[in-house]
């Protein structure tokens, strides 16, 4: 069973918010949107959960679906528990399962020492987490995350995630949108937007294998098509002509992600 | 500091809803509450009842519009014309006799027939007159129904589109958009705790105008809870479909105040309807705090019944039913503006 866009386009006004997008979404895999600001990540986040309207193509999902939006979704005003049991009260849960559930959850999420503070005090690792729970707690079949991580620490990012496997092994089929580059590993696909249009998309591996060209790391900046890392300058090579002094590496998706912004920048 | 005042000029000109509140805002209130912020009564509407009526209505001032003249008509038709509002002097011909029966309701009006009547019993033999339900000519017993009226419009429609504003602000109203509740749920939902404080608002403004200032409470609780409750659905529909077009809270703020505003000025709480230049005064009759000020004082003051007040109640009704049905289907809309395929 498969969910997702098919060749999806929003616009706002004359703006092209996402054009021809496709992504398919399976039960236990968990699909990471990687982009900047303004790639169309959230936009696509909400084109899926029934919050923005298509101009052409298909949204496919599940009755059961369940929506993080970026803000995290937490009610300030509201303690832990009280935004639990808003959600468990508003998907009709059965009192006693959702009772348990909500333990549950407060326990993965280690949340339970604040279970009784207000939204507004809790950190911003704490209210993503929440936020999170608060989406899985109806079990949904569709889990749909708007950048969950952002701002986040390392360590409740780590946290975060490791929450968010933890959903896919229960059978769950999980989106996540991020502005890291390195989450989309952590995914079993990934879709890279730039200004609403698909950069690349696939297995991890699958898109590294495919990128066209060379890449090789050099000690200077050569010509438009390179950039930074670390103590080093990548040059990609279209026709995998070396450049002078270049040293053959393997890509990695940070690297791919940028050949595809890089080239797609200079046909344009 | 020129680049302090260069950076505040150019935001105040890119927020141009503010600057057009700023600029063109300030010119439109001026005119409009320069043609209704009159105290001069020059048109009382005036009926006149009993034998000779026809003759004594011929010779009144200008100051009164003679609406009706009933030949047959006695003291308590000319009371219950002053019950529903429909006149607010009553001048009943007995004999000899000629009395002048003062709406005390419509404070300005009943001030300007006093003028007229205490110059006049002088002149003619066998007349007198009679303030009726406030006596004293007493503000405050004038004022305080229709404040509790106002207090509903800041109550209802101002936090009331602050809290939608702020749900929309936190991200909060997708989150109730995807859950499973229907539009309606999450409307009602939303409204209800303000519905309920604001009825314990007009309850303690009430309370506290009869125990505190003396407001008499004439007549029976029905009208007034009638339109108390079709009132606070205009208000706090408002609320929502000023949080509609709202970016923020800042702009909701301004939009419920630039609605409270004509609803202060226009509404005949504090200037006759009738003293105001007709270009303005067709304002106050759209706005929904004129009917309910009618309500309020008619059931407070004069004594009114709930078929004494079928006209405010329902033209209150048929504004209720536009606001409040406007705010729902906008509500409905930003709540569920994709329908996209189901998968089973």
């Amino acid at each position: 069973m498969t969910w997702g866009v098919n060749a999806v386009s929003v616009r706002f006004g004359k703006r092209v918010a996402l054009e021809d997008v496709t992504l398919g979404l399976k039960p236990g895999h968990i699909a990471v949107v990687v982009g900047g600001d303004g790639s169309g990540k959230t936009t696509l986040c909400r084109t899926i959960v029934g919050l923005e309207q298509v101009v052409t193509g298909e949204v496919a999902r599940p009755s059961r679906t369940c929506f993080q939006p970026e803000s995290s979704g937490v009610w300030s005003d509201l303690t832990t528990l009280e935004n639990l049991e808003f959600v468990a009260r508003g998907y009709n849960l059965e009192p006693t399962h959702a009772r348990s559930r909500i333990e549950e959850l407060l326990a993965v999420t280690d949340l339970t020492e604040a279970r009784d503070r207000l939204g507004r005090q809790l950190s911003g690792g704490m209210r993503q987490k929440l936020g999170v729970a608060m989406a899985v707690l109806s079990e949904p079949e569709l889990l749909v995350l708007d950048e969950p991580t952002t701002g986040l620490d390392p360590v409740s990012r780590l946290e975060l995630w490791s929450f968010i496997n933890r959903s896919a092994r229960e059978g769950r089929a999980v989106l996540v949108s991020s502005t890291y580059v390195d989450e989309a590993t952590r995914g079993d696909t990934v879709l890279a937007l730039e200004e609403g249009r698909v950069l690349a998309s696939g297995q991890v591996n699958e898109v590294v294998a495919a990128m066209p060209g060379r890449l090789f790391a050099c000690g200077h900046k050569r010509g438009a098509l390179s950039w930074r890392r670390g103590e080093h300058w990548r040059v990609w090579s279209a026709d995998g002509v070396p450049p002078v002094g270049g040293r053959e590496v393997e890509p990695d998706l940070s690297d791919v992600m940028t050949v595809a912004a890089l080239s797609s920048e200079q046909l344009s | 500091m020129l680049a302090m005042i260069l950076k505040e000029f150019r935001q105040v000109r890119r927020d141009r809803r503010t600057l057009a509140m700023l600029i063109v805002m300030p010119v439109v209130l001026l005119l409009v509450f320069g043609y209704a912020a009159r105290f001069d009564v020059d048109d009382i509407p005036t009926v006149v009842v009993g034998p000779q009526s026809q003759v004594v209505a011929e010779r009144l001032p200008d100051i009164f519009t003679v609406d009706s003249v009933a030949r047959d008509g006695d003291r308590d038709d000319a009371e219950h014309e002053l019950i529903t509002g429909r006149a607010h002097v009553a001048i009943v011909v007995d004999g000899q006799e000629v009395t002048a029966l003062i709406d005390g309701s419509e404070l300005f009006m009943a001030q300007a027939a006093v003028r007229v009547f205490t110059a006049a019993t002088d002149q003619v033999p066998g007349l007198s007159y009679e303030v009726l339900f406030n006596p004293d000519l007493d503000t405050s017993t004038v004022l305080i129904p229709g404040l509790a009226g106002l207090i509903i419009v800041f109550v209802g429609t101002l936090v009331t589109s602050m809290s939608v504003v702020r749900e929309q602000e936190a991200g909060t109203l997708e989150q109730l958009a995807v859950m499973p509740f229907k539009p309606k749920d999450v409307f009602i939902g939303k409204i209800s705790p303000y519905f309920l404080i604001a009825s314990i608002d007009i309850v303690l403004v009430l309370l506290i105008g009869t125990l505190l200032f003396d407001v008499p409470f004439n007549g029976s609780a029905l009208p007034l809870v009638l339109g108390a409750v079709m009132f606070l659905f205009v208000a706090l529909g408002a609320g929502v479909l000023i949080s509609s077009v709202s970016e923020n809270q800042a702009q909701a703020i301004q939009l419920a105040l630039m609605t409270a505003l004509p609803q202060i000025m226009l509404s005949g709480i504090i200037f006759p309807l009738s003293s105001m230049a007709p270009g303005v005064r067709w304002i106050g009759y759209l706005l929904p705090l004129t009917y309910f000020n009618q309500v309020a004082k008619g059931v407070m003051v004069r004594g009114a019944g709930l078929g004494d007040l079928l006209i405010p109640l329902g033209l209150l009704t048929l504004l209720g039913l536009v606001i409040f049905g406007l705010a729902v289907i906008r509500f409905a809309r930003q709540l569920r503006p994709a329908r996209a395929r189901v998968a089973a």
